[in-house]
């Protein structure tokens, strides 16, 4: 567990930290380019936080991840959806850039997906109500949160 | 028995996390309402390609849900359409006709629901709401109900449709109903909303699973108007459709406007074939 956080620190020092930190260095929805189903770069350049990833993960206004999968790490909640797979050791079965492209757009990586699309412009979408419009269903940084969870998810 | 086995399953499973495989699936049981068995399975009709069999959504729903819509005195939407039954009889308006004034006894209204929606003679597409409303204002010189919510409506749809209880659903999608009926295939596959979802992804990929508390169905709106427990009240296929569509963060289409009536119509045939169960009761 311990060893994975730190595997995961140095992967994202590696590819992400530039200059610039926090929102500065935030790019913006239109601008993230999924590469072979891959985002190698931090959204943000500043490190997720797996324990706010967390509560991310299963709270229902924003990543509402439970809604569609099991994850035995929540066990003390009740209603874990089955419209996806089960996520317990989804950081053994795929990588970062992997998951990072995933959740910044699902349509990039399972093509006809149900799974929402978690940081696109939402200019691309239908008919998205109004106090939704410009806005992603998570911010950068709660990508990137929710991200550094999945990676303890062994 | 079975329902203390259901709670025993559901606790272990939470204990363990994944509420998953027990309650997948319709429920294997028949729906018998006032000793009448309804058709709550059905072969998917031909022009039907994302599913084989099409279900009552009453098969998904908890033992105490399903326990309230199959005993009328039970079902909590009955003064409703007590409601509907008095307005049936009520005369209204500047001619001081009731409905009954025209149609007779409400038992004559038995089958009109399987068909609707269908086009009037003028060629467009409506839905129950309308003829009532057309009636109202054009046969009995009184004002048009409100279309979602009122419960002059609501009552008396639920009425007229009580007639057809047990009957097959049977909407047309031919001739000159068939560009309705493109039109809502088109409106069901298609993804709206922040969460880029058509109705099809939940109500023909994932029927039978879990959505965090929620066992999906098909979607199926043989029922309508139904009660449901969370609004504590009755609501109509269109309140339906938008609360689909708001959960998914799209802006819904106007109630009783062109793509919510076609879409009616398209969702009404993927049931051609399941018997009318109105006043249906839901959670
Ligand atoms: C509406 C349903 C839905 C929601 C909400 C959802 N997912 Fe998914 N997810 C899926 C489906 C379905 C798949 C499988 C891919 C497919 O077949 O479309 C999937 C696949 C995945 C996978 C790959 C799992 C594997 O073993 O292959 C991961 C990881 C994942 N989702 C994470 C998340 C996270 C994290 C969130 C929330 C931020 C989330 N999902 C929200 C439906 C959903
Ligand atoms: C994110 C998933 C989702 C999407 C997308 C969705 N629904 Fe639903 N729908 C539900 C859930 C959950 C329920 C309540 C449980 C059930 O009956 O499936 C429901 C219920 C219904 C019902 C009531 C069924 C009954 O038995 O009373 C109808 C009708 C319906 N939906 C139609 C639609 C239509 C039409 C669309 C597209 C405009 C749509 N839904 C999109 C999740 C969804």
């Amino acid at each position: 567990m311990k060893r994975s956080l730190i595997a995961a620190v140095a992967v994202c020092v590696g590819t992400s930290i530039g200059p610039g930190t926090a929102s500065a260095g935030t790019i913006a929805p239109a601008d993230v380019r999924i590469v072979d189903m891959m985002v190698a770069e931090s959204l943000t350049g500043v490190l997720g936080d797996p324990a706010n990833g967390r509560k991310v993960f299963a709270n229902r206004k924003k990543g509402n991840c439970l809604a569609c999968h099991a994850n035995s790490d929540m066990s003390e909640m009740l209603f874990h959806g089955e419209v996806g797979p089960p996520l317990d050791g989804v950081a053994e079965r795929y990588d970062e850039a992997f998951l990072r492209a995933l959740l910044v757009n699902s349509k990039a990586v399972f093509e006809g997906t149900i799974m929402p699309a978690f940081y696109v412009d939402s200019a691309t979408l239908n008919r998205v109500l109004p106090k939704f419009q410009g806005k992603t269903i998570l911010t950068a940084q709660e990508v990137e949160d929710v991200l550094a969870y999945l990676m303890t998810l062994k | 028995m079975k329902k203390i086995f259901t709670a025993t399953a559901a606790t272990a499973l939470a204990a363990i996390g994944a509420a998953s495989a027990l309650v997948a699936g319709p429920a294997d049981i028949p729906l018998i309402i006032e000793g009448e068995e309804m058709i709550a399975r059905a072969p998917a009709p031909d022009y039907i390609d994302g599913v084989d069999t099409i279900y009552s959504g009453w098969l998904f729903r908890s033992e105490e849900t399903q326990a309230l819509e199959v005993d009328d005195f039970e079902n909590p939407a009955m003064p409703a359409v007590d409601y509907g039954l008095e307005l049936w009889e009520t005369a209204d308006g500047s001619e001081g006709k009731s409905c009954a004034s025209c149609h007779g006894d409400i038992s004559e209204m038995a089958g009109v629901r399987t068909v609707m929606p269908k086009v009037n003679e003028n060629g467009e597409l409506w839905a129950m709401e309308e003829y009532i409303n057309d009636c109202r204002v054009n046969r009995m010189g009184a004002e048009p109900w409100k279309r979602t919510k009122s419960p002059e409506m609501l009552g008396m749809t639920a009425a007229i449709g009580l007639q057809s209880r047990g009957m097959p659903m049977n909407v047309a999608i031919d001739g000159p109903a068939a560009p309705f009926w493109e039109q809502g295939r088109e409106l069901y596959y298609t993804r709206v909303g922040q969460l880029d979802m058509s109705c099809a992804n939940c109500h023909e990929d994932n029927y039978g699973n879990m959505i965090r508390a929620d066992h999906l169905s098909q979607g199926q709106i043989n029922g309508f108007p139904t009660y449901r427990l969370k609004w504590g009240g009755l609501g109509s296929i269109h309140r339906r459709f938008k609360g689909c569509m708001k959960n998914i963060r799209a802006e819904p289409y106007k109630p009783g406007g062109p793509e919510f009536t076609a879409l009616e119509l398209y969702v009404a045939s993927r049931g051609n074939g399941l018997s009318v169960e109105t006043p249906a009761v839901r959670n």
